[in-house]
């Protein structure tokens, strides 16, 4: 079946009061970014629904992508032809042919925008029903639990058919929830705790700590890579780069051994918070779970928050491990995230890293370090990179390669 | 000239000779190399490889560069032999593979391995039933071409993947090497074929290179040790110019393979008809759709292959005895053995072997030379 349009139902934002405008509006953003590539796509967001025309354009494909967007409930493909009886009857027996094996059951459900349309909705239900049924006579009508459910459209400019919907991804539209700044490290737990960000409706931009030599250039592309898989959610993520090399330096020069990680978190913490202040942010996101590592214990937690009064939000912090993986997987960063490049987490990892710091010690080393003119100069380095779904970092196909293939 | 002998091989493409030479300047990194021309270089290899896998529908971990046809038929069967010795020590085979396969299961028996040569028939085609009759409980692999090289016979592999699906431990391994840019992808893919060999030069890449397919899940022994490239299963530093060469070439023998495919069969016809037309011609290829359009094998009664060989040379027109490598050694056709030819008629015969590149017009003179030449030969008997 060539498909002519989707249609968009829309999630929990019917329940969205006043807002539902708002809401609306950044939904259609949102599709519209991460449809962008698509020039014959005419996009119409109404209050209930949205419609995407397609003009020619591959159904599937839109819909591969529509199935990553949150803020979307479900959607159907569907077929547009003009206000026929006779042509909705066979398009309508066509489509439950389509899936039809002896024994199932099937439901027509019309709907009429367009009242001036000679035929009303029982009628065209009763019509088109027991066209069906004469042309398929084993075939059972059942109103409660139908297996082919074919909806019928009625509206000003033609009639619209579909037999199948499928499942959006929920959650709210990314960007009505106010923007935050994710902590991500290039392991499985950062990207997770990104993606269960963005499905509540926050726009994250990704921090990412690198200390080049002992970091690759591989480690930041993995990163960046991370990033283009998060960007189908939001259509696209900024991306920021903090050189972090000057302080690890200068803290494994001055700090003892056991508190090296905290004090290093310390840092990666209060450069996210002035990134997030800079850049008017409401909150920050980590990857942190309660006691999977020495840095992620309670006691740890509280000797790494003091540097800050800004909200820091732990999605996967209560979640096991296996559970994590699963979400990775389901969102395609687990290979990834798996790929042996060494991040600035692991560098000067000391084989003994206290579990239970305390804060009073941990300001005590601090003072001595100059904590305003290394963060001042590592703030003075950041890089920001536009990061879409389309990009490619650890192996980009450039365009020498394709020429030469 | 006419160049008639494409399944000895082939002549490189200019554009993907231009493709090899650009990479071997500027991408010549090891790819295993830590740094950047490493990465750039391991870049293009795993573009090669994804461009391969892409056309032959399949994972790009299922794709493993070889330097020859040779090495893939050989790696293929010794390396499943080394892998599943432990499971059964038998091996089918069909009566007319190339030597690479033939010679390997030979050494291979030297070494307590059993191996069952099927039987053709007179067109050169092996029974899918003798495949089922000859699996025993210890058989580990069977091992069929798919496009005989020799006559063009294709073998019926739809209907021996068919068999193997009720034994699904035995590795089928295909030799393919004849089989590219034929538009012969219906008949000689399949799920069940676990290992398949190709080789580049056939298609108009450079010498040196080829690939086989391994499909996920299935093991073979790995027969060149060492710094483990190709996920382990074949050392060596990777010939990544001719790889991309391959891939490139590859691409250019696939695009538009329906047309290309059809312009072989209409030269093929025009020769067939032709030779009907002569009374003391033997011929061996068919049109039907069991043999691949490329390949024409025929003999003229009572001269001997090489003569004809010669014979062309002096008009500038190149063509075969039956295989390239077994003409220079003398020794008679493998395959017209097998279908029961008279070797008397065997020894006469010689291959007809197109590509895309040749035309009508080069047909037509061939055809005028061929009965010139003819003509010649029948005075003299």
């Amino acid at each position: 079946m060539e498909y002519t349009e989707i249609m968009v139902r829309y999630g929990e934002l019917s329940t969205k009061g006043k807002n539902r405008r708002n809401f609306i509006d950044r939904l259609h953003g949102n599709v519209e970014k991460v449809l962008y590539k698509y020039p014959d796509l005419r996009i119409h967001p109404k209050r209930d629904r949205m419609h995407i025309i397609l003009n020619g354009t591959d159904a599937t494909t839109i819909m591969n992508h529509l199935k990553v967007i949150f803020g979307i409930q479900n959607f159907s493909p569907s077929i547009r032809i003009d206000k026929d009886l006779t042509a909705i009857k066979e398009l309508a027996f066509q489509l439950v042919l389509e899936q039809y094996q002896p024994g199932k059951t099937f439901k027509i459900t019309t709907k009429r925008a367009d009242h001036q349309f000679e035929y009303d909705t029982n009628q065209i239900n009763l019509a088109v029903g027991d066209y069906v049924s004469d042309n398929i006579p084993d075939i059972q009508a059942e109103m409660r639990q139908p297996d082919i459910k074919i909806q019928v459209e009625i509206r000003q400019d033609g009639a619209y058919l579909s037999s199948k919907t499928f499942k959006g991804a929920g959650g709210l539209p990314v960007g009505t929830a106010g923007k935050a700044e994710l902590m991500l490290s290039g392991g499985i737990d950062s990207p997770v705790a990104g993606y269960l960000a963005m499905k509540r409706g926050v726009d994250i931009e990704m921090v990412h700590f690198y200390s080049p030599p002992y970091t690759s250039e591989h480690a930041l592309q993995k990163a960046k890579d991370l990033t283009v898989k998060l960007a189908k959610y939001a259509g696209n993520i900024q991306f920021i780069q903090v050189p972090f090399t000057e302080i690890q330096e200068t803290i494994k020069q001055n700090v003892p051994e056991g508190y090296l990680m905290t004090i290093q978190r310390r840092f990666m913490l209060r450069l996210t918070d002035a990134i997030r202040q800079q850049r008017q942010a409401l909150a920050i996101f980590n990857g942190e779970a309660v006691g999977q590592v020495a840095s992620q214990t309670l006691e740890s937690m509280v000797a790494i928050n003091d540097v800050t009064t800004t909200p820091i939000l732990r999605p996967v912090a209560t979640m096991d491990k296996t559970d994590i993986i699963k979400i990775a997987e389901k969102i395609d960063t687990f290979d990834l995230s798996i790929k042996p490049f060494e991040d600035c987490c692991t560098i000067f990892a000391p084989p003994r890293p206290k579990t239970k710091p305390r804060v009073d010690k941990a300001q005590q080393f601090e003072a001595q370090l100059d904590v305003a003119g290394l963060m001042e100069r590592a703030l003075k380095e950041i890089e920001v990179t536009n990061i879409t779904p389309f990009d490619s970092y650890l192996a980009p196909v450039d365009e020498q390669i394709s020429s030469l293939l | 000239m006419i160049y008639f002998d494409n399944s000895a091989t082939t002549k490189i493409t200019p554009a993907v000779l231009e493709t090899y030479d650009k990479v071997s300047q500027e991408f010549w990194g090891n790819p295993s190399s830590l740094h950047r021309l490493g990465d750039k270089a391991d870049q293009i290899l795993e573009s090669a490889r994804n461009q391969i896998a892409t056309i032959l529908h399949c994972r790009p971990e299922e794709i493993y560069f070889t330097s020859s046809g040779s090495e893939g038929d050989n790696w293929v069967l010794k390396g499943t032999a080394l892998e599943k010795s432990t499971f059964g020590k038998h091996i089918v085979t069909s009566s007319i593979e190339h030597p690479a396969v033939t010679n390997s299961l030979q050494q291979l028996e030297k070494l307590g391995f059993e191996v069952t040569y099927l039987p053709v028939d007179k067109t050169g085609h092996i029974n899918p039933m003798d495949v089922k009759e000859a699996i025993r409980p210890d058989t580990i692999l069977v091992s069929i071409m798919a496009v005989n090289n020799e006559v063009g016979a294709i073998q019926p592999l739809q209907q021996i993947a068919t068999i193997l699906q009720n034994y699904p431990n035995i590795h089928f391994h295909v030799d393919a090497v004849q089989a590219i840019g034929k538009n012969l992808g219906e008949q000689i893919f399949d799920p069940r074929i676990d290992f398949m060999t190709f080789s580049g030069h056939k298609f108009h890449a450079p010498r040196g290179v080829g690939f086989i397919y391994a499909k996920q899940g299935r093991k073979i022994a790995p027969l060149i040790n060492g710094g483990g490239q190709e996920n382990n299963w074949r050392s060596s530093t990777e010939n990544v110019p001719a790889i991309v060469a391959m891939a490139k070439a590859l691409r250019v023998a696939t695009t538009d393979e329906i047309n290309k495919a059809q312009q072989q069969q209409e030269l093929r016809h025009m020769l067939l008809q032709h030779l009907k037309t002569l009374a003391n011609v033997a011929i061996f290829s068919q049109e039907t759709p069991d043999f691949a359009p490329h390949i024409v094998c025929f003999a003229i009664n009572g001269v001997r292959g090489e003569t004809i060989v010669h014979a062309f040379e002096q008009y500038d027109i190149y063509l075969s005895t039956t295989s390239a490598c077994s003409s220079k050694k003398g020794t008679k056709s493998i395959t017209l053995k097998a279908m029961h030819v008279p070797d008397k008629i065997a020894t006469s015969a010689i291959r007809v072997s197109l590509d895309e590149t040749n035309t009508v017009e080069e047909m037509q003179e061939f055809i005028a030379t061929l009965d010139k030449i003819y003509q010649h030969f029948q005075v003299l008997n």
